[in-house]
């Protein structure tokens, strides 16, 4: 369906400028700033449901398709479009920015403009990310991104901020830099920067492997995958709560819609022939990340190490394909471990954002992450309480909840492919549970500990509406995901059927 | 032999520089201190008026006047604009410092517009002997400049080696243009060019010559190991004075590179290709390895343009069309960056004080969050990143080397310019997470800051189109 307003390109300047606006309006009138905020991601979030309103999801064509001109010497174009993987993503990220625009809204004191100025212009980065069909507005997108994510940690982090912020820039400019080269030379292959063109285009198997490498340094460092994840407990344990949830919830996500968008379709050979690297690091994330999880002390990176653990998953689930076609000739195997894969990253854009957000309002009153600094926190926040078990139940798979869904189709397709994968990554319901119940009978059950937690406000109207809107959502997704999964399923199936290919030159 | 008078109507621009700045030396004796802002006006329509003569010339194709010495093509009539407008902007940037630090002479303006004549005269050289009067004219007026605050010890030790290396590798040039010159027969560079795309190409003598004039050509560059002079110079001399020396020479360093190596030796391109290979591989890792031990911002700006500098080789190595558009596009957003990163510094100086350590950085965004934010600009393009034009310089560059199958040359240049990222978020950091140790915003003037926030505008301008740019730099290669 092709509709006469731009909605991907007001996706993506609406926030952008709308930011640079609230820039320019200084820091002189802190409210103003705020409010302004919450209304451009408002909006924002208004064009995005749009832009499901408008959605065909019967075919797995790009739609909403914007295409100008715009580096005409190298056949560069400002071209737009989403399918039903983009899609999903799109609405997660302009959901999550309202909720952090809320969440910031008095923690915030300081260069309070500046703030929401990087929260909205990354919004519309990442917008621009999910959305472009150039590889190089891609690439400009995902590289530009890292400017606003250095200020935010760097200026309202932690006290180690300066290291976290410094260490997450370089390792993701690093893991860009050879998808930079490999685009280009793809470029020089093909004549196009078009990702429907580099699709079609021919390659031989070394080539394609180079190719694979490349792109696994990038998307690899952004999911994270093991052994790059060092920066990421770092950068979350950091970054202010707003960008915490940001990374958590979107960023990391871009890694595997890097996967998706370019590593399968346009290197699946490579993909086939490499299956195993990828499953070996995603087990690897699922099981040693979960232990490493056992042992933090401190809440935030608890969390972290968690979400790298669950984004093994996710990559798990992109490269079960191969297995399961070669073991079962199975289609609809394959396609539910993609399915998996994508229903986990939303899900997990959900769950993690909301338990970020618990442990900023625990940080918010006590200032510190320690979970030794807490104990009994349900006597004096039992509605925070609630919300906090709840969240915690989710990442710990509980069904019914959304974090089931994903793990679980994993897991069952990963029972196609080889029973000691599915043995291996069922561990997670296990080490999952142990990590993330534990923290929270640490923090939330007991006798109230100290006089700080005896001395704790239950969450206030603020905070109540937005773990409450995340509560809904990760429920509802939990016991009906058939809407996002009927969103996706004709993109996934096509893009099965370009993983399955071959594309070597006869 | 009779004398047939040349057309002059290509050097037109030239001629009328030279003389608009004998009026102002002749102008500037008879004036006051106070009314030393005549001078400025008069520099600055000398700039006007040479820019009105080449923007309307209309050069399409080749023309060569002054039996051969002189040669007039669109490439030169763009880069010509280029040094007019970083001139102009030199000049803007520098009148409230130099008047704040009783420098505001006529000197300063005369030897610039010299200078700048200089760089005119490279950009159009026809021969090895006009390229050479050319660079001489540049550097004389350099040395000059450097050494312009009589009284600053530091800038007189910078002045000296400036003009003891400046000497040597004019001298090395000068001895590899002989060697041509006695190989050939010609001095005239399509002469040298047509006997050797008919003669054998690698003998010995040749590759000498070459290299004494690769040597020169480095030297101008600042490529390493030819780069010990940037860092002091950068150093030692007034801000305003390492704004220019920073800007508009590389741009003549460029020309002298695209006349000498691509108009004249372009059948040696094997020879010297893998010469380049060397200095720039090593002006990459050197620059932005030493750039992150820097303390003192002139110097950490000099290492990141050693490394600039070996990415507009990297472009000029490859031997392409596509590659010499790739590192003319490098060199001018080089400018556009630079000129902005060295105005922020003359903002930030005061009387008798340079804000020349990376701590006068500090906190910036608390005192001044509008300079921070145009500084932020700058670093982010500098350091490669989009949607900053400095990332369209290292992307176009980096297209051409894959184009000609360098690729591993390419994947070097990436990965060290991640390290070299690392300085520059240094800056970005000093500016915005650390605290401030002087409040209060930086005085400046009105213009200064609206001619900052345009050129850090530029950067993103070109940045976000960066079409135009990019295909007026592949048209004139073409």
């Amino acid at each position: 369906m092709m509709t006469g307003t731009p909605l991907l390109s007001l996706l993506i300047w609406v926030p952008v400028l709308g930011g640079l606006a609230v820039l320019a309006a200084g820091e002189a009138r802190a409210s103003l700033a705020r409010w302004a905020s919450l209304a451009i991601s408002l909006v924002t979030l208004a064009l995005s449901l749009l832009l499901v309103a408008g959605f065909d999801s019967s075919t797995s064509a790009m739609q909403f398709v914007e295409m100008r001109p715009w580096i005409e010497s190298f056949d560069i174009y400002y071209q737009l479009g989403v399918d039903g993987i983009a899609l999903p993503l799109i609405l997660l990220t302009t959901f999550i920015t309202v909720l952090v625009v809320i969440a910031g809204w008095e923690v915030i004191q300081t260069k309070v403009a500046q703030y929401y100025a990087a929260f909205l212009i990354m919004e519309g980065l990442m917008n621009g990310v999910f959305s472009a069909m150039d590889a190089m507005l891609f690439y400009v997108f995902w590289e530009a991104m890292l400017v606003p994510m250095f200020i935010i940690i760097g200026v309202w982090g932690g006290p180690r901020r300066v290291y976290a912020t410094v260490k997450f820039f370089l390792y993701t400019f690093l893991g860009s830099v050879f998808m930079l080269a490999s685009l280009i030379y793809m470029y020089m292959e093909s004549g196009s920067f078009e990702i429907t063109s580099l699709y079609a285009l021919p390659l031989g198997m070394n080539a394609q492997v180079l190719i694979f490498l490349s792109f696994l340094a990038a998307f690899a460092v952004k999911v994270p995958m093991w052994p790059v994840h060092t920066w990421l407990p770092d950068a979350h344990v950091e970054a202010p709560t707003g960008g915490s949830v940001i990374l958590a919830a979107i960023m990391l996500k871009m890694g595997g819609y890097g996967f998706l968008r370019f590593s399968l379709p346009i290197t699946p050979d490579a993909s086939r022939e490499l299956d195993w690297l990828l499953i070996a690091l995603s087990l690897i994330a699922v099981v040693y990340i979960g232990f490493v999880a056992l042992v933090q002390r401190d809440m935030k990176k608890l969390i972290a190490y968690s979400s790298i653990a669950h984004m093994g998953f996710v990559t798990l689930g992109f490269f079960l394909m191969y297995a399961i076609v070669d073991r079962t000739g199975s289609l609809g195997g394959a396609a539910m471990g993609l399915q998996g894969g994508m229903v986990q990253m939303i899900s997990h854009g959900l769950i993690s954002g909301a338990m970020f957000l618990c442990v900023g309002v625990l940080y918010d009153r006590i200032h510190s992450r320690e979970i030794g600094d807490y104990g009994g926190v349900a006597n004096t926040m039992p509605v925070f309480a609630t919300f906090m078990v709840l969240f915690a139940m989710s990442n710990a798979g509980l069904p019914g909840t959304s974090g089931f869904v994903g793990e679980f189709f994993v897991i069952l397709a990963s029972f196609q492919a080889n029973f000691w994968f599915a043995m291996l990554a069922g561990t997670t319901l296990i080490l999952g549970a142990a990590y993330t119940l534990w923290m929270v009978k640490r923090v939330v059950f007991g006798e109230v500990a100290n006089d700080k937690v005896a001395a704790l406000q239950d969450i206030n109207r603020r905070e109540f509406f937005v773990l409450g809107v995340l509560a809904v959502s990760v429920l509802a997704l939990g016991l009906y995901p058939a809407p996002l999964t009927d969103l996706m399923s004709s993109s996934l199936d096509n893009l099965l059927n370009q993983a399955l290919g071959s594309k070597l030159v006869p | 032999m009779n004398f047939v008078s040349p057309d002059l109507s290509p050097a037109f621009a030239e001629m009328f520089v030279l003389g608009m700045t004998c009026l102002v030396l002749v102008v500037d004796v008879y004036l006051k201190d106070s009314q030393r802002g005549i001078t400025y006006v008069l520099s600055m329509l000398t700039l006007l008026g040479a820019a009105a003569i080449t923007a309307t010339s209309g050069v399409v194709a080749r023309e060569l006047t002054f039996s051969g010495h002189f040669v007039s093509d669109p490439m030169g009539d763009v880069l010509k604009l280029v040094v007019y407008a970083t001139t102009a902007v030199v000049f803007m940037y520098s009148r409230d410092y130099l008047r704040k630090n009783d420098l505001f002479k006529g000197e300063f303006f005369m030897l610039a517009l010299f200078a700048m004549l200089g760089i005119m005269v490279m950009i159009s050289a026809g021969s090895m002997l006009s390229l050479y009067l050319g660079l001489e004219l540049l550097s004389l007026s350099m040395y000059a400049l450097v050494a312009f605050q009589r009284d600053s010890a530091q800038a007189a030790e910078a002045a000296m080696k400036y003009f003891v290396l400046g000497a040597i590798a004019s001298g090395c040039l000068l001895y590899g243009i002989s060697l041509l010159y006695g190989m050939t027969g010609t001095i005239s560079l399509s002469g040298v060019s047509a006997i050797f795309s008919s003669a054998d190409q690698f003998n010995i003598p040749v590759l000498f010559g070459l290299s004494f004039v690769v040597v020169g050509v480095a030297f101008k560059f600042g490529a390493v190991p030819f780069h010990a002079w940037v860092p002091d110079v950068y150093q030692g001399a007034p801000a305003a004075v390492t704004l220019f020396i920073a800007s508009a020479p590389k741009i003549a360093a460029f020309a002298l590179a695209i006349r000498l190596l691509v108009d004249g030796l372009g059948d040696l391109q094997g020879g010297w290709q893998d010469m380049l290979v060397a200095l720039s591989v090593l002006s990459i890792i050197i620059g932005n390895l030493v750039a992150i031990v820097q303390t003192n911002i002139k110097r950490m700006l000099a290492y990141s343009t050693i490394s600039h500098v070996g990415f507009i080789l990297l472009g000029i190595l490859t031997g392409s069309q596509e590659g010499y558009a790739a590192a003319m596009y490098y060199a001018i957003a080089y400018v556009v960056m630079t000129t902005g990163a060295f105005g922020l510094i003359i903002i930030l100086s005061r009387k008798g004080y340079e804000a020349e350590h990376l701590d006068d950085f500090k906190g910036l965004n608390s005192r001044s969050p509008w300079l921070a934010g145009m500084m932020l600009m700058l670093v982010f393009s500098m350091a490669g990143i989009p949607p900053f034009v400095g990332f369209y310089a290292k992307l176009t560059v980096l297209m051409g080397l894959v184009e000609v199958g360098l690729t591993w040359l390419a994947v070097l240049a990436l990965v060290f310019s991640v390290v070299g990222a690392f300085y520059y978020l240094r800056v970005v950091k000093l500016m915005y997470f650390d605290e401030a140790r002087e409040t209060g915003e930086p005085e400046a003037a009105l213009d200064i800051r609206v001619l900052l926030s345009a050129n850090a505008a530029l950067v993103l301008l070109l940045g976000l189109f960066p079409d135009g740019l990019m295909s007026l730099c592949i048209k004139v290669f073409q």
